[in-house]
């Protein structure tokens, strides 16, 4: 944390942080100081960071590109078929190394400006002209390739998912994750064989963590977005809870059908919530899905600290990946997966399902929009704070969903990373 | 005149209705301009370069298309935007007794409550109308996206 206590006192923080997590200060989402910190406190820091699906590499020679916060990875799986993650950036003069987001049968890397050439485990192995041209120019003799290199990116595996970590303090990923993440990301992918069938980014005009608070507030899911309320996919009075892991970064929050219980509707009157309407669908198949966990769990949102969402909504299954570009723009990218072992009915509900998700999300939709309203909101109010109180001052899980404790946890574990 | 400009003309005459319904805020008729078992898609370029199948929107009756614009009236929460739509010339690519299939350009300026106009989305229309009696209506309509990033939402349909 030395590196996060000189960064703290380099930078000129308007004021302390609160001294509870009910209250976080505005200029958290606004000033570039505190997105320049997060870069290396958090996105190159003590974290794990989702980089593809093994899917999406899954021969030796292939490769993604993508990026862990600012900076720019590439994911590739060597002949040995072991998965390497290092930073998109030629150790000679910096230029990108890899200018694809995808492709196949690679056997190097080599950057387009000069010709340094990469292995597929992201090892310098050439330098043109490195002996120079005619005896003349060239490297001094005692230049070592082994001495130069982009970043490598320590890489850990679950159940399909490749993250990645620049930090040598990150524990490991399900050390990291804990026992109660790890078994719900095994409930959604684990011996299964993920497919990607969509995918595209929607890029949100708002500071990367009123998204992340967004996706863990359980609270305003039945309030800003009526699609849920109305179709029962997510009544407040459903059977379900908040599960907050120690760290307070990770978290699920989960819906299942209360067989003993039919809901009541009299709370949601009382409190005139406009969601309370006689919306009705035409063509209801779209929310004729199947039940493919055997669980009678219609939702399960899951987040890993920082900026990873494992979502499962009836039947569309979703990854989303939240990429900070600036103190106020952020890319949420969207992988939609089906599984390998769909059959062709199962494929069209996750098809139609999708219409709940992304940029034209019946649900999602708000959600993309929301974070903006905040950040637009709190323009003139960098000092001002926001009350995080709903159920209470602690990051603990939580039977109700009437609570924001994720969001707090959220909090908890960015303060810590970054020495607030 | 002959039967390729006939149906050229056609399918530019139904996609100037369809263009001018969007835009003047008559979300209501958009389902109108489909067949009852129709399908209408919008994606990326790349997804569709890589075949994935699932879209930004998917609708494969009428009726999703009408449940899209109930939600957009009753349910969905965004700011005030209205678009408006530029084609190109359609481009028909084959006839035959099921219909014609055709290509447009388009390109959609979203502009919003503040006055901020921005080209919102570039891509391209690919048709497969039902003709009859000089009429076109759209069995099919992929809207491809030149870019796979969508600004904030994306709620009027294109």
């Amino acid at each position: 944390m030395t590196d996060v206590a000189n960064r703290s006192a380099a930078t000129s923080t308007p004021g302390p942080w609160p001294d509870t997590l009910t209250r976080v200060p505005f200029w958290a989402f606004q000033r570039d100081d505190v997105y320049a910190a997060e870069q290396s406190c958090v996105f190159r820091g003590a974290a794990w960071h989702y980089l593809c699906l093994e899917g999406d590499i899954p021969e030796p020679g292939d490769y993604r590109t993508t990026f862990v916060g600012d900076a720019p990875v590439i994911v590739a799986r060597d002949s040995d078929g072991s998965v390497n993650a290092f930073e998109n950036r030629c150790a000679h003069r910096g230029a990108l190394i890899c200018l694809d987001d995808k492709g196949k049968g690679k056997k190097d890397f080599a950057c387009v400006y000069h010709a340094w050439t990469y292995n597929l485990k992201g090892d310098l192995t050439g330098v043109a002209f490195q002996k120079g041209v005619k005896g003349k120019g060239g490297m001094a003799p005692d230049f070592k390739l082994s001495d130069h290199g982009p970043r490598k990116l320590r890489v850990g595996r679950l159940h399909g998912l490749v993250f990645g970590t620049f930090s040598d303090e990150t524990p490991e990923l399900e050390t990291y994750l804990g026992e109660e993440i790890t078994s719900r990301i095994a409930r959604v992918l684990k011996d299964r064989k993920p497919v990607v069938i969509g995918r595209y980014t929607q890029g949100l005009p708002n500071n990367w963590k009123l998204y992340v608070e967004n996706v863990k507030d359980s609270y305003h899911a039945s309030i800003l977005h009526l699609f849920f309320t109305t179709f029962e996919l997510n009544r407040l009075s459903q059977k379900g809870a908040i599960i907050v892991d120690e760290s307070g970064g990770h978290h699920v929050s989960y819906s299942a059908i209360d067989r003993k219980a039919q809901t009541s509707n009299a709370d949601y009157a009382q409190q005139k919530i406009r969601s309370d309407s006689q919306y009705k669908l035409a063509d209801p198949t779209m929310l004729q899905g199947f039940d493919e966990f055997g669980d009678d769990v219609t939702l399960q949102i899951l987040t890993v600290f920082p900026t990873f969402v494992l979502q499962q909504i009836q039947n569309a299954i979703a990854i989303r990946q939240v990429i900070p570009r600036s103190p106020t723009q952020t890319d949420l990218n969207w992988i939609i997966l089906g599984y390998e072992d769909d059959t062709p009915d199962q494929r069209l509900v996750r098809l139609k399902q999708a219409n709940l998700v992304g940029p034209a999300g019946f649900i999602s939709m708000e959600d993309g929009c929301v974070g903006g309203f905040v950040q637009r909101g709190i323009a003139g109010a960098p000092d001002e704070q926001s009350v995080v109180q709903m159920g209470g001052d602690n990051a603990q899980s939580s039977e109700s969903r009437v609570t924001e404790a994720s969001i707090r946890g959220f909090w908890k574990a960015w303060r810590g990373l970054m020495g607030y | 005149m002959t039967n390729l400009q006939n149906l050229t003309f056609i399918i530019a005459r139904a996609q100037a209705d369809y263009a001018r319904c969007i835009d003047d805020d008559r979300l209501e008729q958009w389902p109108d301009f489909f067949v009852e078992d129709c399908l209408y898609k919008i994606t990326t370029a790349d997804s569709q370069r890589d075949g994935l199948e699932a879209g930004i929107v998917f609708a494969n009756t009428r009726a999703m298309l009408r449940d899209r614009i109930s939600a957009l009236r009753e349910a969905n929460i965004y700011e005030k935007q209205a678009y408006r739509h530029v084609l190109g010339m359609p481009c028909v690519l084959d006839e035959n007794a099921g219909g014609v299939r055709s290509e447009t350009a388009f390109f959609v300026v979203r502009i919003m409550r503040d006055g901020t106009s921005d080209l919102f989305a570039t891509g391209r229309y690919l048709d497969h109308y039902e003709i009859q009696n000089e009429t076109a209506l759209l069995k099919e309509r992929i809207v491809v996206c030149d870019s796979s990033r969508i600004d904030t939402l994306l709620a009027i349909p294109l």
